[in-house]
C-alpha cells in the first residue's frame, strides 16, 4: 500500500495535495482497500462550499457506505465528474486520476493539523 | 454429523415473458351474458393504455411451473438456518397465516363502515397496548409500514413537538454503532445527524453524550441491544441526562428480540420506538413482506402520532381523525392490517411468558454461537452478548480469506449466510443471530460448518475464493451489477 510523501491525510482516510490555495482531495489507497469495490461516488457542485470535517459527499462500494469528510473549509473550484461515471478509477488509481474536488482554502489554517505520510501510516497500524 | 448442503436437480427457467405463445391462455373466461361495449366509447382515449409489450400469453401449467421452479433456486426461513445478524430471520409460524387467511379479516375492505369493522379495530387497537405493554410506552400506532419508516415516523413526531413548542430542534445524535437506517431516516425528517463513538468495550458512554449534546439536539438515537450485540448498560443515565437538556431518546427497535418480558425501554428513560413486527413478531420478512414498523411513544409525543387514531368508547371502536397536532398520515389507509394480524396472532399465542422465554433462547443462542467459535474466528468485542454476536475475518485473512468468502462457502453447507460486512466499525464483520426458533442440533451443525470452513481457510484457500460450488449459480459478479445494473426485462 502506497502513501505518497508529498501528500497530507486525514484520520478519516481523505488525502489533500496543497498547491498554492487550491487543496486537491481524493481517499487513500487504504480506504479504497478497505471499502472494496466502489461502486457509486456523490460529489458536490462546482462553486459550492465544503467545511472542515463536515461531510461533502458520499462514497458506496459492494460493502458499505461513507461519507467523505472534507478536509479543509472553502469554495469548491473544481469537481471531478469522470470518477461518477468510472468509480473504479477510485480503487485503480486512487492518488492520480481519482482525486475527487479542488477546494480554493479560505484558512491557511486548516492545514496544520493534518497528518503526514508517516504519522498516516501510524495511525492506521494502530486502527486495524 | 452430515450436513445440509447437497447437490441436487434445479430446472432451468426463462422469464415468464420468453414462454410466451400468441394465443395461449390459461383460464378461458364465460362468454358474456351483455352486450359488449366499445371501450373507446367509456373511457377517454388518452387514459387507454393499447397494447402491453411482451404481455405473456401463457397456460396455468407455465405459470406454477414457472413460480415453483423458481422458488426452488431460493433459500428461506423455511428452507433452513437463516442467521442473518440485526434481521431477526425466525420462523414464521403457520397458525399466523391461518389468523390472517380468516375470511372476516382477509376480505375486508377499508372503506367499510365502522360498524362492520369492529372487530378488525378491536384488533388493532388490543396489538397497540400489547406493544405498549411490551416496550413501557404510553401510546402506539401501527400506520408506519416498515422499520425506517417508522423510524421517520417516530422522528417526525419529535420534531413537530419542538416546532409546536416554539423552539425547533435541528440534531440528532446517533452512535457509530446504530442501525444504517438511523441517519437516513434522520436526514430525511430534517435533522442534522452528529455522530458519536462507542467507547472501547463497544457500548455508549456519558461522557462521550456529554461531549455533543446541547440545546439544539432533538433526540439521541441509539439501538439497544447495538448493531454488535452488546447491551447498551448506561442507558439510563445517558437518557436522564439527555432528558435534562430537553431532548428525547429515540430507541431503534429493530433488536428488541433480546428484550422482550425482561426489560421495558420506556423505563429505561426511551421516548420513542418503533417495532419490527417482520422481526421480532415472527411476520414474514426479507423480500416476503410487506413489512410493518408500528411507533410507541411517551405521553409528551402521543399528540403528534399520524392519523386516524384508533379510539375505544365503552364497547365501541372507532377511528379518530381528531388530532390537530397529529403529522398527519404515514401510509394509505392504517397500515398492512394482515401484519397486523399475524403479530397479534403471536402475542396471543406466546403469552407474556412466551415472548419472555423467547428473548432468552435467542440471548443463550447467540451466546453458545459466540463461545463455540471464538477460538476459531477473531471476536472482536469479548463480552457476554444479548441476541447475536459479532465476529471478524482477522484470523483467516492471512490465507488471503476474506468474510465475503467464509459467507459464501457457508452455502455450500446449507446454511443462508449471517450479516457480512456490518457492523462498519468492525473490519470484514460477521455478524450471527440464530434466533430462538432453531434447535441445538442445528446450532452445533452451523459450528461445525463454520469450523471446517476455518480450516478449508488454511489448506485449501481456493474452494472458498469459488464457492458457493453447490448452487445453480456461482458467485455473482456483484460490482459490476452494482455499476451497471439491469432493472427490467426488454423484448430481446
Amino acid at each position: 500500500m502506497e502513501f505518497p510523501k508529498d501528500l497530507k491525510y486525514t484520520k478519516e482516510h481523505e488525502w489533500v495535495k496543497v498547491d498554492g490555495s487550491i487543496a486537491t482531495v481524493g481517499i487513500t489507497d487504504y480506504a479504497q482497500d478497505s471499502l472494496g469495490d466502489v461502486v457509486y461516488v456523490e460529489l458536490p457542485q462546482e462553486g459550492g462550499s465544503v467545511t472542515k470535517n463536515e461531510p461533502f459527499g458520499v462514497v458506496e462500494s459492494v460493502k458499505a457506505v461513507s461519507d467523505l469528510y472534507s478536509p479543509v473549509s472553502g469554495s469548491v473550484a473544481e469537481v471531478n465528474d469522470a470518477i461518477i461515471d468510472s468509480p473504479e478509477v477510485i480503487n485503480d488509481d486512487p492518488y492520480g486520476d481519482a482525486w475527487m474536488i479542488r477546494v480554493e482554502v479560505h484558512s491557511p489554517n486548516d492545514l496544520s493539523d493534518l497528518l503526514s505520510a508517516e504519522e498516516y501510516q501510524k495511525y492506521i497500524e494502530e486502527e486495524k | 454429523m452430515s450436513m445440509n448442503g447437497a447437490k441436487g436437480l434445479l430446472l432451468e427457467e426463462p422469464v415468464i415473458f420468453e414462454k410466451s405463445s400468441p394465443g395461449r391462455t390459461g383460464v378461458e373466461p364465460a362468454s358474456f351474458d351483455v352486450p359488449e361495449a366499445d371501450i373507446e366509447g367509456i373511457i377517454p382515449k388518452q387514459m387507454l393504455r393499447g397494447a402491453i409489450e411482451g404481455f405473456p400469453d401463457v397456460s396455468e401449467m407455465d405459470i406454477v411451473r414457472h413460480y415453483t421452479r423458481l422458488s426452488q433456486w431460493n433459500f428461506g426461513v423455511d428452507s433452513g438456518f437463516y442467521p442473518l445478524g440485526s434481521c431477526t430471520m425466525k420462523y414464521n409460524p403457520k397458525v399466523n397465516e391461518e389468523a390472517a387467511r380468516l375470511p372476516g379479516f382477509a376480505m375486508l375492505h377499508p372503506y367499510e363502515p365502522e360498524e362492520l369493522t369492529q372487530g378488525a379495530l378491536q384488533l388493532m387497537y388490543e396489538l397497540e397496548n400489547y406493544l405498549a405493554e411490551i416496550s413501557g410506552m404510553d401510546a402506539v400506532t401501527l400506520q408506519p409500514s416498515a422499520g425506517a419508516h417508522g423510524e421517520l415516523c417516530g422522528l417526525l413526531a419529535i420534531s413537530a413537538y419542538f416546532k409546536d413548542k416554539g423552539r425547533p430542534r435541528t440534531k440528532v445524535i446517533i452512535p457509530d454503532t446504530a442501525h444504517g437506517t438511523n441517519p437516513a431516516s434522520s436526514h430525511l425528517a430534517g435533522f442534522k445527524v452528529v455522530p458519536v463513538k462507542s467507547e472501547g468495550r463497544g457500548v455508549l458512554s456519558l461522557d462521550a453524550i456529554k461531549g455533543v449534546m446541547d440545546r439544539d439536539v432533538a433526540a439521541l438515537m441509539l439501538t439497544n441491544p447495538n448493531t454488535i450485540g452488546l447491551f447498551e448498560r448506561n442507558i439510563k443515565e445517558i437518557a436522564d441526562f439527555v432528558h435534562k437538556k430537553g431532548g428525547f431518546v429515540y430507541c431503534d427497535g429493530a433488536n428488541l428480540n433480546a428484550l422482550m418480558g425482561i426489560i421495558k425501554l420506556g423505563e429505561l428513560g426511551v421516548d420513542v420506538i418503533q417495532f419490527n413486527l417482520h422481526k421480532t413478531f415472527s411476520t414474514p420478512h426479507g423480500g416476503g413482506g410487506p413489512g410493518s414498523g408500528p411507533v410507541g411513544v411517551k405521553k409528551a409525543l402521543a399528540p403528534y402520532l399520524p392519523v386516524p387514531r384508533i379510539k375505544k368508547t365503552r364497547s365501541k371502536y372507532s377511528l379518530d381523525f381528531n388530532r390537530p397536532k397529529s403529522i398527519g398520515r404515514m401510509k394509505a389507509f392504517y397500515g398492512n392490517f394482515s401484519i397486523m394480524v399475524r403479530a397479534y396472532s403471536y402475542i396471543r399465542r406466546m403469552g407474556a411468558e412466551g415472548l419472555k422465554r423467547a428473548s432468552e433462547t435467542a440471548i443463550l443462542n447467540a451466546n453458545y454461537i459466540k463461545e463455540n467459535l471464538k477460538g476459531t474466528y477473531h471476536l472482536p468485542y469479548d463480552e457476554p452478548c444479548m441476541h447475536e454476536c459479532v465476529f471478524s475475518d482477522k484470523y483467516q485473512l492471512g490465507s488471503g480469506v476474506a468474510t465475503m468468502d467464509i459467507a459464501k462457502r457457508l452455502i455450500d453447507y446449507g446454511f443462508h449466510p449471517p450479516t457480512v460486512y456490518f457492523p462498519l466499525v468492525v473490519h470484514g464483520a460477521i455478524m450471527i443471530e440464530p434466533t430462538e426458533t432453531e434447535t441445538l442440533e442445528t446450532l452445533d451443525k452451523f459450528i461445525v460448518a463454520m469450523k471446517a470452513i476455518a480450516e478449508e481457510a488454511k489448506t485449501s484457500p481456493q474452494a472458498l475464493k469459488d464457492a458457493p460450488a453447490n448452487t445453480k449459480v456461482q458467485r455473482v459478479d456483484e460490482t459490476k451489477a452494482a455499476r451497471e445494473p439491469i432493472l427490467r426485462w426488454r423484448k430481446g
